[in-house]
């Protein structure tokens, strides 16, 4: 950690914070105006409440990240929108829960006296059960507040910006700072709104309502002052053309999309990066036009998207996917980039020495006994279920890490094989070997940049890109990654040092 | 006590006639059985009666507050079926066992209550709070900005009061009103009643369980037991025949303490006289 990397790092901070507080706010006021109006349903009829709060219950116990990934392919697009309904789903639990209760428990002999004077039910719910439930409503807005804020740093991978993004590259990258960042970021922004939130309710409380509008005012400049950094971005900004570059949340992803968006911001674009996007997300937001470009592997494609199950060789799946991925999304594969990160089975060489295992046909004898670690789709993946069916690989043990802690858990003999990426500098640095697959099971990764419909339209843009075609070859990928992730490099830079070694003629 | 004894509403215009009114709870309860009473304008009717014996709910069914089940309902001379149950409400005072004051506004807010859903412009509102405030013996320069739970329950029902009366209702409906007072207070409270009741001419239905407040307070007693009404009659009448044993019982009690107070006064207590068994 040093200070470079810090200020590096803080960079980032006025827009990643401003996003986040406009999601937050956005998801919070949003969760506020629909609790409300369905809270004063299920109070009119009772029978409603249970129903309601059961489903709102059960929305809380999706996991926030599954259920912001499940948002994706039910919108059908990625971004803001899909993070904010998330949000809003997420937000709406406590505040309805509150309200309901809350104004339900209001004396039922207070209640009879407003319909005795004379009130409607509308009067009743707006001049007597809501003014009395206040604080309970208010309590349930500062739950529901702390939540989303919390859950508003996971809508990284579903291609909002947040400060979920320092967290999970920072994650990556193993970049401490940027994690600390995000926490801290986060942290602060639900310390604020609480306290706003309390001042409120305090207001309320006192019926002081130079403190209410103090209050508001308070939180409408915080708004307002926070999101200063993007307001530019948002009423249009800068006149050169844009162009959006996905990256997927790993390393090399990260550098590509660095790599890309210096290429491009050379030749005269403006290059916006959206990292951190799930694996599947990536692709549809590519199909749906919403990132222009990003560079994916020919094997997952071919495994994922063309649903195959059998290998085939580099060519012949290079030249297949491009075709379908044309007739099918009108995605444009430009080509390969010239290196490959395939799968491959790693293990720490003195244990594979110990027991004369060269290649997954030695490994299979010795599966029985040995234990695997697998990234967290690895094991769901078909390259997986290919590789067992060829090999009849029948493992002891089989565990899921994050992709980053898998190569220190082989290294320290917390497993004793894992599902390795060929192009990862902790290979080299960390003395394993890679096993030979005989039966050539696992199917080809070429790196291959992928233009939508729109980008692929555009002559400019494409000629900007062609020239990284068959530019960057394993050993400089490796070198690349190995400099972020085991010197703890900032990202851009490593981009740019790989983008001037390119053999790639420059404006 | 009374200024005037009713014995029959024959001289007088109807303001309060149930006829025939019977509630049958969804559970198949029969509350109310066929129940008819009619109330002269500046009438005081009491309806007595032990707890579930139906008189609460007579009491609600005249501002809908529980929908009748059969029989037919007229306040001032209007069938009240046909009505809008909201503005029904609006135009009869209801005073809350439970009081019932809403806790989040002012004493002058609550007693404004009705007024203010039936759009009176503010001035005539002021004046009116004020006015009743003074009437039910809580000065309105020292009570309208405060809030209910800085009263004590006697002022409470006196805030009560005065929002029934607020928007000039000529009848006043009470369900236990000063049920939930101590003696001294309750004892105030329905000597201004009485004062109030001459003052505004109002018609007025009251449902108690204490026979003496009952006795106090009624030009007539309406007894109730299972949802009909055994007997209606003077105070007077009550004492003097008794329509049944229950009616007898219910009125001993209160002749017992009465006899009892008076050989007290007379000093012609005698020794173990306090045995009420």
């Amino acid at each position: 950690m040093n200070s470079a990397q810090l200020e590096n790092q803080l960079a980032y901070f006025p827009g990643y914070f401003a996003n986040h507080v406009l999601l937050t706010v956005g998801a919070l006021v949003l969760g506020i105006a629909l609790s409300l109006p369905l809270a004063a349903v299920a109070i009119r009829r009772p029978g409603l409440a249970g129903p309601l709060l059961g489903v709102a219950s059960v929305v809380q116990t999706i996991p926030g990240l599954a259920l912001l990934a499940l948002m994706v392919p039910l919108l059908g697009r990625i971004g803001v929108v899909p993070a904010l309904v998330a949000l809003v789903l997420y937000s709406m639990l406590p505040i309805l829960r509150n309200t309901v209760t809350g104004a339900l428990e209001v004396d039922a002999n207070v209640i009879e006296a407003a319909r005795g004077v004379g009130m409607t039910d509308d009067q009743i719910l707006l001049r007597i059960r809501f003014p009395l439930s206040a604080p309970v409503i208010v309590a349930g807005i500062r739950t529901a507040a702390v939540w989303t804020v919390g859950m508003a740093t996971l809508s990284t991978p579903v291609g909002a910006t947040s400060l979920g993004n320092f967290i999970f590259s920072g994650l990556q990258t193993q970049n401490t700072v940027a994690v600390l960042l995000g926490c801290l970021g986060a942290a602060i922004l639900a310390i604020a709104l609480d306290g706003l939130i309390r001042m409120a309710e305090l207001a309320a409380a006192r019926r002081d309502a130079r403190l209410a509008w103090t209050s508001l005012a308070l939180f409408i400049a915080a708004v307002v002052l926070a999101t200063t950094p993007i307001a530019g971005n948002l009423l249009g900004g800068s006149q050169r053309p844009r162009v959006n570059v996905g990256a997927k949340t790993f390393t090399e992803q990260y550098i590509l999309a660095e790599l890309i968006a210096d290429r491009l911001e050379t030749a005269g674009f403006e290059a916006t990066i959206r990292d951190g996007l799930g694996s599947t997300v990536v692709f549809q937001a590519l199909a749906h036009e919403e990132i222009d470009v990003y560079v994916d592997y020919s094997g997952t494609i071919w495994a994922n998207q063309l649903k195959r199950k059998e290998t085939a060789s580099a060519q012949r799946v290079l030249a297949e996917i491009k075709t379908w991925l044309l007739a099918e999304h009108q995605i444009l594969s430009l080509g390969a980039l010239g290196f490959e990160n395939a799968y491959a089975f790693a293990m720490r060489r003195d244990r594979a020495e110990a027991l004369g295992i060269e290649t997954l046909l030695d490994l299979a004898l010795h599966a029985s006994s040995l234990s695997v670690g697998g990234d967290y789709e690895f094991f769901s993946r078909p390259e997986w279920i290919a590789v067992r069916d060829a090999y009849g690989m029948k493992f002891a043990e089989q565990r899921s890490f994050d992709s980053t802690l898998m190569y220190t858990a082989v290294s320290e003999g917390h497993v004793d094989v894992i599902s390795a990426f060929s192009t990862d500098g902790r290979i080299a640095a960390f003395d394993l070997v890679v096993l030979d697959d005989p039966r050539e099971s696992l199917p080809p990764y070429d790196g291959v940049l992928l233009l939508s419909r729109s980008a692929a339209a555009r002559p400019d843009l494409v000629n900007a890109l062609r020239p990284l075609i068959g530019s960057l070859d394993d050993r400089a990928m490796r070198e690349a990654n190995r400099r972020v992730d085991l010197d703890h490099r900032p990202v851009d830079e490593v981009a740019h040092e790989l983008s001037r070694g390119l053999a790639i003629p420059r404006r | 006590m009374h200024a005037v004894e009713l014995p029959s509403t024959g001289y007088r215009r109807a303001m309060l006639s149930l006829r025939e009114v019977s509630k049958t709870y969804p559970g198949g309860q029969l509350a109310v059985d066929r129940l008819s009473l009619e109330l002269a304008a500046g009438e005081t009717v009491v309806l007595l009666g032990a707890s579930g014996c139906g008189k609460t709910t007579t009491l609600k069914m005249i501002n809908r507050l529980v929908e009748a089940t059969s029989g037919e309902i007229l306040v001032d001379g209007r069938a009240t079926k046909g009505m809008d149950p909201v503005l029904l409400r609006r135009g009869i005072g209801y005073v809350f066992q439970g009081i019932g004051l809403f806790p989040h506004w002012t004493v002058a807010d609550n007693v404004a209550s009705t007024p203010r859903l039936l759009g009176w412009e503010e001035g005539r509102i002021r004046a009116r709070v004020d006015e009743l405030l003074e009437r039910v013996g809580l000065p309105p320069e020292n009570y309208r900005e405060r809030r209910p739970d800085e009263l004590s329950g006697g002022q409470q029902q006196r805030v009560g009061v005065a929002r029934a009366l607020a928007a000039e209702a000529k009848v006043l409906l009470m369900d236990e009103p000063f049920g939930a007072l101590d003696p001294v207070t309750r004892d105030g409270l329905q000597r201004e009643l009485i004062r109030v009741r001459e003052q505004l001419g109002l018609t007025i239905l009251l449902v108690t369980h204490d026979v003496t407040e009952a006795l106090l307070l009624a030009d007539r007693i309406a007894v109730m037991d299972h949802g009909r009404i055994e007997q209606i009659a003077s105070p007077t009448e009550l004492f003097a025949s008794p329509a049944n044993e229950h009616v007898e019982r219910l009125l001993d009690m209160p002749r017992r303490q009465s006899e009892r107070i008076q050989n007290i006064l007379r000093g012609t207590d005698p020794p173990g006289g306090r045995d009420d068994s």
